[in-house]
């Protein structure tokens, strides 16, 4: 009905939406925090691999620092034995992850008010070292499988509905079941968090201390508790994002590698703005993705997906130097 | 005590404007130069050449580079790595195309070419700030590192796609190539390193420093007084390339010997020596050499004591360094946020009235 | 800073107790983004020396030692741990990797050490001639592209004209290895082939696997470690690619890779050139003297694993090239060159590798001066997902040399005229 390669790429921009869609979880993490406390936090990858390993851990019953314990203490411990279902280990998460806020912003974030962005960013790379060390030595570093009940694998009924749509080389339009769970999770994410800045308290006092923190101090709001509500909201979402792609190719090291995608996301959308990490998103991951398929496949050889989502952000930079949605930048002589 | 600073007065104004005005300073300047080039030489072995020293000088040189773009000029930049791939092949290429040109042209000509590919990359500057700007160089890291692994006439169509470096000789004596003896691997880098310093350091004091300062502090304000931005910018990263381009030329042809693009020139050299210039202190040459040493360094020394002095298991030992370098770092952005070169300034500034109090 | 590094150094050397042993370095890496390959190989290794020392006290009497050094897959931290290591009589040096194995060719051939790429690294390396230092037995790259090829050949009686093979490959020096031989065997045998790069760590394959389901190719081989296997066969799986048609190179046929799909990875296929299980005489022993005794390297879980086994079999290999040594040079306490003698003369037998308690652990072979690479020969194992099992589905079989001698020829010629060495057995 259609010809093969109309129907190919269209498969392309929907699958190119998908990957967007999981590259703004990833971006979601970095603009709260952006957003609230003028970092860049650089260990947002590496927190949504903490966040990961700890959820395995807990499901899986580990004890953690096995190996240090066995190392000093010469014991052969290493599984409690129990098995924790999804739900209230995913709760126990959130409530590491509240922690591991609380503690960033008491020890580390609260020393450095006032000063520099490019000195926060190096404390976060700093702070990413840190939890990469720790979380290896709490949960060790071999491959670990998440499974949570997320199915994967393509749809069938989406596949088979749509074949009808080419001829004979086309089998219906594959999409991954797990990326569709991780769009709606996504985008009930993205309104639960616009909702919660818009009608809320404290989000009101999170957009108050992003504006101006001397105004918000004068007006009587706690900076360390917006910090640490921001923190932990930042880490939830890294927990979502770990979630969604450890348990695509498991919780390993690579995992803190996907805060490399998200960075054009954030680019295109803005550092500042929520639906700017999920437009940013779709736009990056639709790009890239019909490059590849029309580009750089046939003619540069493949694997151009890398660069070209930078590169697609920078043209994008040069046009509005703000991204889609971000503030714009007034400067002042 | 030591600063003995009571008649020692310039008499004319170049003595007045030299780099060290102070004499205890030119003289221990002195003293480092002398044990660096004529004691350590005498003394070192392949494991401190190759381990310690080799890579510091050249991250030294690296981190020179990325000081001047980002610490002086104010343009962050995340593509190092990618402009040190470029040193890297650009003088692998002139190696194997003119094998009776001496290997010191040809990391010069390489720095040269690198200055060229980064001002082509510095351009998005004139338009982005911050870190839109880092961002943006990263578009130039990864596609750097997809170029080099894709187009085979930068590897001479080798089959594995690795570069490999002949062996070369300076004054008679090997400098590249495994047969290299320690010594002569740690003088070229060192020439390299005092050469590029004293340069970079010259360039920062006079006027097109101080260009690059008033653009990093107020960059509308320069404009208006009259700096080019234009030039300001674009010769902070041709210079900046340089730089970067002769260490990553030495990183390849001395140090390492043979290289695959993705492994050794990757995002993770990037962030390495942005870090060491962070840590080292912005706007200071002095900064990159300490940054250089301490992330160099740092990881060598713990790695001997934990699994050397201590014995632990390698696994352990590596997860623990991993917490110990962060740690550090929290610890000494949260006591120091200027780096090391700021220790150093208050230190000497101590010094010069010690035991005095003020 | 010197002072203190030389009085870590005294008192290591204090510490050590002054007695002869063979130094065995393995630059491991047990942290980083290839670590679950990681750990098994340097386990499996060090528990096989571990068992030697236990079970017959050393080689030739002499007792083993294995210096153990993290690179992290790391390139610089690799040049560290040879620097590290090379002055404590380390006889043989197997990196695991081949950006660290490209590093060292030219340094270990200058200090005189052998260097052992098993099944990686540099495949021309197999020219003893040119490469003194650096041995690759029992297969290569090379064989192992050629190894598919045979298999598909067998599979579809002896003809695969116009049949569509895709490789799907790390975009590193590694996954560009097989290519130009896959391009020889397609022009030999009729087949069209494609290929597709992985970028590194290979965590996103949605395109490539997307092209394959467009293109539907009739096999697909795979060069990949790390996580860029899981990954892989999740895809696969993901769109209902027949697992098996699927074959993996020996680096991309783990447990590891394959569990995290479950049962959809059932009849994913594997080279390897080594045997898979514990099913052998010296895991009896190896539990007894080495396991038990609580002298086991990690966690004693990954006995009988793919690449445990290959730990195990580069140690056998190793400490056999040490006794060929002490028959040649008749001490028992070798240096590092008459370990590069031993490797040279090294001669493995069915009828020996029984003795060591692994019936039909590997090839047969005799590695020369001219051949580094040993036969060349590999199998096929495949997956059972019920069961959790890789097992052979076949013998080991020859490959290609016609295709493949050429090749080496070629390649170590040219690194010759690059560096002037001149090629030529003692």
């Amino acid at each position: 009905m259609f010809p093969d390669q109309f129907l190919f790429g269209v498969e392309v921009v929907i699958n190119g939406l998908m990957a967007g869609v999981l590259y703004a979880l990833v971006a979601l993490g970095f603009v709260l925090i952006f957003k609230a406390s003028g970092i860049f936090n650089y260990a947002q990858g590496v927190m949504a691999l903490f966040a990961a390993l700890t959820l395995v851990g807990i499901m899986d019953g580990q004890v953690p620092f096995s190996h240090l314990i066995n190392a000093i203490f010469g014991t052969d411990v290493h599984h409690f034995g129990w098995h924790v279902p999804a739900f209230a280990a995913i709760l126990m998460a959130i409530a590491v992850m509240v922690g591991l806020a609380w503690m960033v912003q008491h020890f580390i974030f609260r020393h450095l008010v006032g000063q520099e962005p490019i000195i926060l960013f190096m404390a976060t790379i700093g702070l990413a070292y840190l939890m990469e060390g720790f979380g290896d030595l709490m949960w060790g570093s071999d491959i670990k499988k998440l499974d949570v009940g997320i199915p994967q694998g393509g749809s069938f009924w989406i596949e088979e509905a749509t074949a009808f749509l080419g001829g004979s080389n086309f089998y219906g339009f594959f999409i991954d079941q797990l990326d569709i769970v991780a769009a709606i999770v996504a985008i009930v994410l993205v309104v639960l968090l616009v909702a919660f800045a818009q009608y809320t308290k404290q989000g009101r006092a999170m957009r108050a201390v992003a504006d101006d923190h001397q105004a918000a101090l004068s007006v009587g709001i706690s900076l360390s508790f917006i910090w640490v509500l921001v923190w932990s909201l930042a880490g939830f979402v890294a927990l979502v994002a770990g979630i969604m792609w450890g348990a695509k190719s498991g919780v390993q090291f690579s995992l803190s590698l996907i805060a490399l995608k998200a960075l054009p996301v954030l680019i295109l959308g803005g550092f500042t703005s929520i639906p700017g990490a999920i437009v940013g998103g779709l736009i990056v991951g639709v790009g890239e993705k019909l490059f590849e398929f029309l580009i750089g496949a046939p003619f540069l050889g493949g694997a151009t997906e890398n660069w070209f989502a930078y590169m697609l952000a920078l043209v994008f930079l040069v046009f509005r130097p703000q991204g889609l949605f971000g503030e714009k930048i007034i400067e002042r002589v | 005590m030591l600063y003995r600073e009571s008649g020692d007065f310039s008499e004319t104004y170049k003595a007045d404007s030299q780099t060290f005005p102070i004499k205890f300073d030119r003289y221990r300047y002195y003293a480092v130069l002398i044990v660096a080039f004529l004691v350590i030489p005498l003394v070192i072995n392949d494991y401190w050449a190759n381990a310690v020293l080799v890579p510091f000088l050249i991250y030294a040189i690296a981190a020179i580079g990325l000081n001047i773009l980002v610490g002086y000029c104010g343009q962050v930049s995340l593509g190092t790595g990618g402009f040190m791939a470029v040193g890297a092949y650009a003088c692998y290429k002139l190696m194997t195309a003119f094998p009776e040109v001496s290997i010191m042209i040809h990391v010069v000509i390489s720095g040269g070419i690198t200055a060229a590919v980064v001002t082509v990359f510095g351009l998005p500057s004139l338009r982005i700030k911050g870190f839109y700007l880092a961002v943006a160089t990263l578009a130039a890291q990864f596609f750097l590192v997809w170029l080099f692994n894709r187009v085979a006439w930068f590897y001479n169509y080798s089959s594995t796609g690795q570069i490999t470096a002949p062996d070369r000789t300076v004054l008679g004596y090997l400098v590249t190539g495994p047969n290299t003896e320690a010594w002569s691997k740690y003088l070229i880098c060192l020439v390299f390193l005092t050469i590029s310093g004293i340069i970079a350091r010259n360039l920062t004091r006079g006027s097109m420093g101080r260009r690059w300062s008033a653009i990093r502090d107020m960059d509308i304000a320069a404009e208006i007084i009259g700096v080019n931005p234009l030039t300001a910018k674009l010769s902070a990263f041709a210079v900046s390339g340089f730089f970067i381009g002769i260490s990553g030329a030495l990183f390849f042809a001395v140090y390492l010997g043979a290289v695959d693009v993705g492994e050794s020139f990757g995002i993770q050299k990037s962030f390495l020596v942005l870090f060491m210039v962070i840590i080292g202190g912005l706007g200071s040459i002095f900064g990159s050499f300490a940054g250089a040493a301490m992330l160099v360094l740092l990881p060598v020394l713990l790695k001997n004591i934990l699994v050397g002095a201590l014995g632990w298991d390698t696994a352990l030992a590596a997860h623990l360094e991993f917490i110990i370098v962060g740690a550090l770092i929290i610890v000494f952005l949260i006591a120091e946020p200027h780096g090391l070169a700021q220790l150093w300034r208050v230190a000497k500034e101590k010094l010069r009235l010690w035991p005095f109090p003020h | 800073m010197k002072r203190l590094a030389t009085a870590t150094v005294a008192a290591v050397m204090a510490a050590a107790p002054v007695m002869a042993d063979l130094v065995f370095p393995s630059l491991s890496y047990r942290t980083g983004a290839y670590a679950s390959g990681g750990i098994p190989f340097a386990d499996g290794y060090a528990d096989y020396m571990t068992l030697l020392n236990e079970r017959d006290g050393g080689i030739g009497g002499v007792m083993t030692r294995i210096l153990e050094c993290e690179t992290g897959f790391n390139t610089e931290k690799g040049v560290e741990c040879y620097e590290a290591t090379k002055g404590e009589g380390a006889l043989v040096y197997q990196p695991l990797s081949t950006g660290i194995t490209y590093q060292l060719i030219p340094k270990v051939t200058a200090d005189g050490i052998p260097l052992h790429s098993m099944g990686y690294g540099r495949t021309s390396a197999a020219n003893g001639k040119v490469f003194s230092n650096i041995f690759n037995y029992p297969a290569n790259y090379w064989n192992g592209a050629s190894l598919v090829v045979n298999h598909l050949l067998e599979l579809n009686g002896g003809d695969i004209k116009g049949k569509k093979l895709t490789l799907v490959y790390h975009n590193s020096a590694f996954g560009k290895e097989p290519i130009r031989t896959l391009e020889e065997l397609s022009k030999k045998h009729g087949f069209e082939l494609t290929t597709l790069a992985v970028d590194h760590p290979g965590q996103e394959q949605k395109s490539q696997w997307l092209q394959i389901r467009r293109e539907r190719p009739d096999y697909v081989t795979m060069w990949g470690w790390g996580v860029m296997n899981q990954v892989a066969i999740q895809e696969a799986a993901n769109i209902r690619f027949p697992m098996e048609n699927f074959i993996g190179v020996w680096w991309s046929g783990a447990e590891i890779d394959v569990l995290p799909a479950g049962d959809a990875a059932d009849g994913y296929k594997a080279i390897t050139f080594h045997n898979v299980g514990d099913d052998f005489p010296l895991f009896d022993d190896l539990k007894t003297y080495v396991v038990d005794r609580g002298k086991a390297a990690g966690a004693g879980d990954q006995l009988g694993t793919v690449v445990y086994n290959r730990g195990l079999y580069a140690a056998m290999l190793a400490s056999e090239a040490v006794r060929a040594a002490q028959k040649i040079h008749g001490v028992s306490d070798i240096t590092p060159a008459m370990m590069r003698d031993g490797m040279e003369a090294l001669e493995i037998t069915e009828a020996r590798m029984v003795e060591l308690g692994m019936p039909n652990f590997g090839p047969s072979f005799k590695v020369s001066c001219e051949n580094h690479g040993g036969p060349g020969t590999g199998a096929i194992a495949q997956w059972d997902a019920t069961s959790k099992q890789w097992s052979l589905i076949s013998d080991f079989m020859a490959t290609d040399m016609s295709v493949i001698q050429p090749l080496i020829d070629a390649d170590s010629a040219a690194f010759a005229a690059e560096n002037n060495i001149t090629a030529g057995c003692s």
